[in-house]
């Protein structure tokens, strides 16, 4: 890993799906490598490369369920697949596909949905996804993935291409507050900290990575200094990195652009529960279906921002 | 070796010895599907024993997964692996469990929740057709099968990317575990539900090795789209009483009843020598 912090509470220039397509075509330099879509290719950034590679690039069209079968038949054949569509269909719609063929039978597989949690937006509910961490994490040894932003995407869905089994990537197709320099290399499994502190530990995802460093800078401004995680491997978690951060705070809040169900929260305190029981609160949308709405208004209606972890943080900090 | 149709009632008493022996199976419908797997592994599939992975061999997923005692059977008198293995089926600890998996010497996917296989085999077509690979790969499916959604996304694809080195075998006998499939969930005009998605189809006799293996010889001149088989067969084929009866979906031969079904497959076998 060697990666540098540059937040600025600027969103970056590039969208997250052009960032996609330009890496989904330097994957397809790999002749192995093959895509595969549920009609949204130009959704996600990749149409123009897979209209120009059409022996590499198939869209499959509405059909989930034969996309992660095709998948895992590409796979069985020597192939290097990689499989996209909205996230509630890359998981819900395909579930058990995605469970026997590919994760059971030992295939190896990328599968990306798009348009995590709220990012998904004025799509709403139906199109929402808050539980699809939380079944491909119940999918034995899959790799769970929240994408923080461009420059993770590009240094991280390349290494995907060449590991064993399931891997299941969330990601949103917009403008990200950015949180890393260009050119940065993460180990997938390994969190990355983002900021050092003492009093509190804050392990976020996707999206909330930004909204924690936020809610980091308005603590230290009051004295309190919060350690932050980027756990962007939801699954394998970085039980190590959870420890240490546990002992050395005493106090844990997670983050996560997801149900608080199944998702990183439960994750997290899987582990502290087991090695290092310590006051625990969790950011998250908290059970609940999603709904329409722009970004903003979604991420205050259901708590993901930087003003609820400052309160969770004195809330937990309370209970040390 | 015997002709093809011996050696099916042959596997057939291995069948019938294996699902006695771990008191579990799907017996019906492995006995209606014996002659088209038997045909396949032993006329029409381009396969070695030796070399399971070979990058040309043909492949052949059975996707109506619960008649793995069949697909069993038929790989252990291949060559796949010993004959004895048999009895290791549905063991505790075994690795031939009740439905196929890839940890069996000779199987290509792990099936059993059915509607999987076709578009599994579509990604295997579509891998084949890529690298201009010379094999074909066998997708078995039952007729109970068909009421998944997912087989015709499947169907959808194989004819839109003209996979012609896939084709489709549904084995045919009208029983599901409840009862008859038109009762069920009917299959009115099944022929031209796959002539509608774009398959060329044949009607064949499942039950007869000579014309399932006529019928896959056929199915290799198409070109330029897949080929289906309706293979028409009886459930639990071989012995009389466990004939198109529902029951023996997955029933269990009682010991008169073993007696009576190895008298029967062995003079079967001896008339067809």
């Amino acid at each position: 890993m060697n990666y540098k912090v540059n937040f600025t509470n600027e969103k970056e220039k590039r969208a997250m799906k052009d960032v996609f397509g330009a890496t989904v075509a330097k994957m397809g330099e790999d002749p192995k490598f093959v895509y595969l879509d549920a009609d949204l290719m130009s959704s996600i950034g990749t149409k123009k490369w897979a209209d120009a590679h059409p022996t590499q690039a198939y869209n499959v069209g509405v059909s989930e369920a034969n996309l992660a079968g095709m998948a895992a038949g590409l796979a069985s054949s020597g192939l290097k697949p990689l499989a996209h569509t909205f996230g509630p269909f890359a998981s819900r719609r395909c579930y058990d596909q995605v469970y026997l063929s590919i994760g059971y039978t030992k295939n190896d597989v990328i599968m990306i949905g798009s348009d995590a949690g709220v990012t998904a937006a004025y799509n709403g509910g139906t199109h929402m996804p808050f539980e699809d961490m939380a079944l491909y994490r119940a999918i034995p040894h899959a790799t769970v993935i929240d994408v923080t932003d461009s420059a993770m995407l590009e240094n991280v869905l390349p290494k995907l291409l060449d590991m064993k089994g399931l891997k299941y990537v969330r990601l949103g197709r917009k403008e990200v507050l950015g949180v890393y320099e260009a050119g940065a290399d993460f180990e997938v499994g390994k969190a990355a900290l983002v900021k050092d502190g003492s009093d509190v530990a804050i392990i976020a995802c996707g999206i909330m990575v930004a909204e924690a460093l936020k809610a980091a800078a308005v603590l230290e401004a009051e004295g309190i200094k919060a350690l932050v995680l980027d756990m962007f491997t939801v699954k394998p978690i970085d039980a190590e990195a959870v420890i240490a951060a546990a002992k050395k705070t005493g106090a844990i809040v997670t983050a996560e652009n997801h149900n608080v169900i199944g998702g990183l929260g439960s994750a997290v305190a899987d582990v502290l529960v087991k090695n290092t029981p310590v006051p625990m609160e969790m950011v998250g949308v908290q059970d609940e279906f999603g709904q329409v709405g722009p970004q903003d208004f979604l991420q205050n209606f259901y708590g993901l921002t930087s003003e609820v972890i400052v309160e969770k943080v004195k809330a937990v900090i309370a209970r040390k | 070796m015997d002709n093809l149709t011996a050696t099916a009632f042959k596997i057939r008493q291995d069948i019938l010895d294996t699902v006695v022996n771990c008191k579990a199976g799907h017996i019906g419908g492995d006995f209606s599907v014996t002659d088209i797997l038997t045909t396949l592994y032993f006329q029409q599939m381009r396969i070695d024993p030796l070399q399971p992975k070979d990058p040309n061999r043909d492949r052949l997923i059975l996707s109506k997964g619960h008649s793995v005692e069949a697909l069993y059977a038929v790989l252990a008198n291949r060559g796949f692996f010993p004959l004895e293995d048999l009895k290791l089926v549905s063991a505790y600890g075994s690795k031939y469990i009740g439905h196929p998996t890839t940890k069996v010497n000779g199987i290509e996917a792990n099936s059993g929740s059915l509607g999987h296989g076709l578009s599994v085999g579509v990604g295997m077509a579509l891998a084949g057709q890529m690298d201009q690979a010379p094999y074909r790969v066998y997708i078995v499916m039952g007729d109970g099968e068909l009421a998944e959604g997912s087989v015709w996304e499947g169907a959808m694809a194989a004819s839109h990317y003209q996979l012609d080195n896939l084709c489709a075998v549904i084995d045919r006998n009208g029983l599901q575990i409840s009862g008859p499939t038109e009762d069920v969930m009917g299959h009115e005009n099944l022929e031209a539900r796959w002539t509608a998605f774009g398959w060329h189809v044949i009607k064949a006799a499942g039950n007869s090795t000579e014309a399932m293996n006529t019928a896959f010889e056929l199915a290799k001149t198409i070109k330029g789209q897949p080929t289906v088989i309706i293979a028409e067969t009886i459930k639990g084929y071989g012995v009389s009483f466990m004939e198109n009866a529902a029951p023996w979906h997955h029933k269990v031969p009682n010991a008169e009843e073993y007696h009576l079904a190895t008298a029967e497959l062995a003079a079967k076998r001896g008339a067809a020598l």
